[in-house]
């Protein structure tokens, strides 16, 4: 007896024109009508999957991970990567290598009317092929979506490095997130020229919510304070949480400059420093 | 988890945290494995030229906390004493990368064959 995935391998290619007649109004009643793939795109995606996985059974694959099924795969990569990036749930993108079990199924049934030993048969190695691809189809998912996410965060690093002009003359950096060391150039240049442009005696750099200080963080602060001291400005650390300022201690870095443990009392310093006083009035109530 | 780029120094961190949380650690040591995870971490993308991390936590008796091993095939570290001495750094750093994560954790270990990678792991329980 011919072996099987050889005889789907044939099925596949001689049938193709009624399973992907097929695959396609499963994909659409799938999708809720919701067009969020141009039909001519799906059935173009369903032809040329089929063309690969046809060819890669042909070539002997029994295995989802076999070199004859590289097309196949690299075809399924494709949609997975490309519904990811869509914001496509992991049920949407796997139903198109699962919804294909129906229509190839029903092709052998056809194929073999009267052996259902042959069609269990087949249907089982069917049946494991498509598991197989479609949890493929899966990890391509989740990897672009971690990389969407990625470049979220990338863009995020970019916004959250603005210099605030807290007053005449003292500035502060609220410093939020990681500290990597690109973006923490781009911080740092920020600083000195916002410096520069507002002849400000004062920077004060808030770590509230920089979530660990390691020694790479340690000296980055420590090069952008001394940067500072060069352009005229004295820098008050803030926002240094106890179990930080404990951490820093073992590790064994000191920042050789002024802390306060909040941005308020920063501020209250910066306003001392430099000869100003924060006076309350009675307030008319009404 | 691997160690291959900048970006999983951030992951191995993430990673740390979660599970010295799930081990039941206080704000306090979890800073102080995260913290050591980074050093680490970056020095296995620096000088080891990559290489994995493996995270695990105990919840046994008596101790409850984490451990994390740290592996790479890079040249491996001659003089383990003033490598783990404050100060000294082979690459720009401040050189208090190993030392302090030995400081901040209850267990260290290393070993390191020139030419062929190092190896350490460290704990912090409470
Ligand atoms: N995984 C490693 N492989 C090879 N050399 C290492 C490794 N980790 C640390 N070193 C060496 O030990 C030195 C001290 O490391 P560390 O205390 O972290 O300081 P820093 O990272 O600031 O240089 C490094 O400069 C490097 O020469
Ligand atoms: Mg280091």
């Amino acid at each position: 007896m011919e072996d099987g995935f050889a005889a789907l391998s044939k099925i596949v290619s001689e049938r193709e024109s009624e399973i992907v007649a097929h695959w396609r109004q499963l994909l659409v009643t799938a999708s809720g009508g919701t067009g969020r793939i141009k039909d001519a795109e799906v059935e173009k995606q369903c032809r040329d999957f089929l063309s690969a996985f046809a060819a890669g059974l042909g070539a002997g694959a029994t295995v989802a991970t076999d070199p004859a099924f590289d097309s196949a795969r690299e075809l399924l990569g494709g949609v997975s990567q490309s519904r990811a990036n869509q914001g496509f749930t992991p049920t949407e993108t796997a139903t198109f290598v699962f919804s294909l079990k129906e229509p190839l199924f029903e092709q052998v049934r056809a194929s073999y009317p009267d052996d259902t030993a042959r069609v269990a048969s087949l249907g089982w190695d069917m049946t494991q092929i498509l598991d197989q691809l479609g949890l493929y189809t899966m990890e391509v998912y989740q990897r672009s979506r971690e990389d969407v996410v990625r470049r979220q965060q990338d863009e995020i690093a970019e916004l959250s490095t603005p210099v605030v002009k807290l007053w005449e003359g003292i500035l502060a950096l609220p410093l939020i997130g990681t500290l990597d060391s690109a973006r923490t150039q781009v911080v740092m240049e920020n600083l000195l020229q916002a410096i520069v442009d507002q002849s400000a005696d004062l920077a004060i750099i808030d770590i509230t919510g920089v979530p660990t200080v390691d020694t790479l963080v340690a000296q980055h602060l420590l090069k952008t304070i001394a940067a500072a001291r060069l352009m005229g400005a004295d820098c008050i650390v803030s926002g240094i949480r106890p179990q930080i300022a404990q951490t820093m201690v073992h590790l064994g870095v000191e920042l050789d400059v002024v802390s306060k443990a909040t941005l308020a009392d920063a501020l209250a310093l910066a306003f001392q420093r430099t000869g100003r006083t924060v006076v309350r009035k009675a307030v008319a109530k009404g | 988890m691997p160690i291959r780029e900048s970006d999983d120094v951030v992951r191995v961190r993430q990673a740390v945290r979660v599970q010295a949380v799930a081990a039941g650690l206080g704000l306090v040591d979890q800073t102080k494995i995260v913290t050591a995870a980074s050093e680490l971490a970056r020095n296995t993308l620096d000088y080891g030229l990559g290489g994995t991390v493996r995270i695990e936590t105990f919840t046994g008796n008596p101790r409850r906390g984490v451990r994390l091993t740290f592996e790479d095939n890079g040249p491996g570290i001659p003089d383990l004493e003033r490598a783990l001495t404050d100060g000294y750094t082979t690459g720009g750093g401040l050189g208090l990368g190993l030392s302090g994560a030995r400081r901040l954790c209850n267990e260290f270990e290393i070993e390191s064959v020139v030419g062929q990678g190092t190896r350490i792991t460290i704990a912090r329980w409470k």
